[in-house]
């Protein structure tokens, strides 16, 4: 990409020139990065009309494509969505809450740093989906057990996150604030807060990454409804596009929900002194 | 009036940092603080500010024992220190948080200005150069006026040119309220250039060791015989204050030789 960019840049000179070359790189860059999944669905749907491969296992592009419409004119599909977005919502606000407040309290204080962290960090050392059982015979198999699986599978990145974040904020920015004589309050208001944001933002991204893996594990294991649901029921009744339809959901939703976390994070990150990585 | 009454100062870890010092500065006095590398000069402007209190003595200004950090002091530490999510002329008005809204921009926009840099107020710290970046701190340390701004080797960080070019800055800022300023530097010259007086320290413990005035008018010529001589006599005084011998006679290697050997 900056190969491009500085042959661009080189070539127009004048500012006008390279700006329309900066915009003309910005419109293409996701375009090449959609490249190589267009040229393979577009080679496989060719493929399976010419009839060299039957494609009842793997259908092609349009046989989803089509799935995609059919669930959605039954309802099938924003019903099931719904029912995962607010599993995926409520987990991840028990778990970030949770976390958050933890995790705070374990970074600023290392009295309660001793206290939970080792506790925490054996917890940790558990996977989580090795609770599920356990969650079911105490929560039932309904959406409390979903819905505390997923908090966990949130909770431990964002904990470890804010309170790595804390605990590493520069102390050197810590005495500014005390040299102007800023109160505990202005403190976590003016420094901390600030200065941590940046990893906090990060950890809900990871957090809110495992909550999605975290609630296709949930749905897997036992729902009626959702759209871990609809790839049980793909495989189930031998319908891979209803499978592949359901993961491409998936990625479409993972993909927005970070995409909105890093927008809402946007306008208060924007001192950050790192190199751009889009 | 700024005192230091035999002011001690022991870290945890047992290293006796500083020995009794005693001080009386008088209000818009400039005194720099120098001496060999680890002999207590930033454990002396931190028991001063407040940052990091003495084990033992007492600084007291204006008759008030300072413990903790007091609004009428103000420090400057080597590097900006800029809060980098804060714009510029944020981080210059950081110290009057309590201050109007429109009282807070009117003295931000004057000290940016004066220290240069009026057209950087809408700027991230990030796109400051490291001059720039230090005058911000000056400025931010200025704008609450503070009878005592304390110096911690605020341009050892800046290549010769632009910490001569600081310095001349300083003073001309320092013109306008004269504030007291305490300065501890690495910089001989640095030292001679802005003080009224030269407190040679020397270590384990900290204390003073010599007290040199530089009675030159302003502003200084760092050219000059009487800067030249002035400079010798601090030399002298460090390389005594390190118990090294002075090795020549002859006073212009002793003056390079002695900075070397210390730097
Ligand atoms: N926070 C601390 N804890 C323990 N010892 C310290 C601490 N800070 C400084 N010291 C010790 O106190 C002594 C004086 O340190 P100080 O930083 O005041 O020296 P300095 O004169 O400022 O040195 P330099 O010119 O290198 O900055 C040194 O021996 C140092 O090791
Ligand atoms: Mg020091």
């Amino acid at each position: 990409m900056s190969v491009v960019g500085m042959t661009i840049v080189a070539d127009g000179s004048p500012t006008r020139e390279r700006s329309i070359g900066n915009r003309w790189l910005r419109l293409t860059r996701p375009v090449l990065g959609l490249l190589l999944p267009v040229l393979l669905a577009a080679a496989w749907e060719f493929i399976v009309r010419m009839g060299w491969a039957s494609g009842r296992l793997a259908p092609p592009p349009s046989v989803i494509f089509a799935e995609f419409v059919e669930l959605a004119r039954t309802g099938d599909l924003q019903s099931n969505t719904l029912v995962t977005l607010a599993r995926v919502a409520a987990g991840f606000a028990l778990g970030v809450t949770t976390a958050t407040i933890i995790g705070a309290a374990a970074g600023y204080s290392p009295m309660v740093r001793r206290l939970l962290d080792p506790s925490l960090q054996a917890l940790r050392a558990i996977p989580s989906i090795a609770w599920v059982p356990l969650f079911v015979l105490w929560l039932g198999i309904f959406e409390a057990s979903k819905v505390t699986l997923i908090a966990v599978g949130v909770f431990f990145p964002v904990y470890l996150g804010l309170m790595g974040a804390i605990q590493s904020v520069d102390r050197k920015l810590v005495e500014v604030g005390r040299a102007f004589r800023l109160s505990d309050v202005a403190m976590v208001w003016r420094i901390l807060l600030p200065a941590v944001l940046p990893a906090y933002v990060i950890s809900l991204r990871s957090g809110l990454g495992l909550g999605w893996m975290f609630v296709v594990a949930a749905e897997i294991m036992g729902a009626s409804q959702g759209l871990g649901y609809l790839l049980v029921d793909g495989q189930q009744l031998g319908k891979p596009a209803e499978i592949v339809a359901a993961i491409v959901a998936f990625a479409i939703l993972g993909k927005a929900t970070d995409w909105l976390i890093a927008l809402a994070a946007a306008p208060f990150l924007r001192w950050e002194d790192v190199v751009r990585q889009d | 009036m700024l005192s230091l009454e035999r002011v001690s100062k022991i870290y945890p870890n047992g290293v006796h940092a500083l020995g009794g010092v005693s001080l009386e500065v008088e209000l818009g006095e400039i005194v720099a603080v120098i001496g060999g590398s680890g002999c207590g000069k930033s454990t002396l402007l931190r028991a001063i500010s407040g940052l990091d209190p003495a084990s033992e003595g007492a600084v007291v200004l204006d008759g008030e024992r300072i413990t903790a950090p007091h609004e009428k002091i103000g420090i400057i530490f080597q590097e900006p220190r800029l809060l980098p999510w804060l714009k510029v002329a944020d981080n210059v008005g950081f110290g009057l948080g309590d201050r109007p809204k429109p009282e807070r921009a009117q003295r931000v926009t004057a000290a940016l200005a004066r220290v240069g840099l009026a057209d950087k107020a809408a700027v991230w710290p990030r796109e400051l150069s490291g001059g720039q970046a230090q005058r911000v701190a000056i400025a931010r340390a200025l704008v609450p006026r503070p009878e005592v701004l304390l110096l911690d080797e605020p341009f050892s960080a800046l290549d010769a040119f632009t910490r001569s070019d600081l310095q001349d800055h300083l003073l001309d800022l320092w013109t306008d309220a004269k504030p007291t300023l305490v300065l501890v530097t690495h910089d001989v010259d640095e030292a001679i250039v802005l003080a009224d007086r030269v407190m040679v320290m020397c270590p384990r413990p900290g204390r003073i060791f010599d007290e040199i005035d530089v009675k030159l008018p302003r502003p200084r010529d760092r050219q000059s015989a009487a800067f030249d001589f002035v400079k010798r006599r601090v030399l002298v005084a460090l390389d005594r204050s390190l118990n090294r011998p002075a090795t020549t006679v002859d006073g212009e290697t002793k003056a390079t030789a002695g900075a070397a050997l210390w730097w």
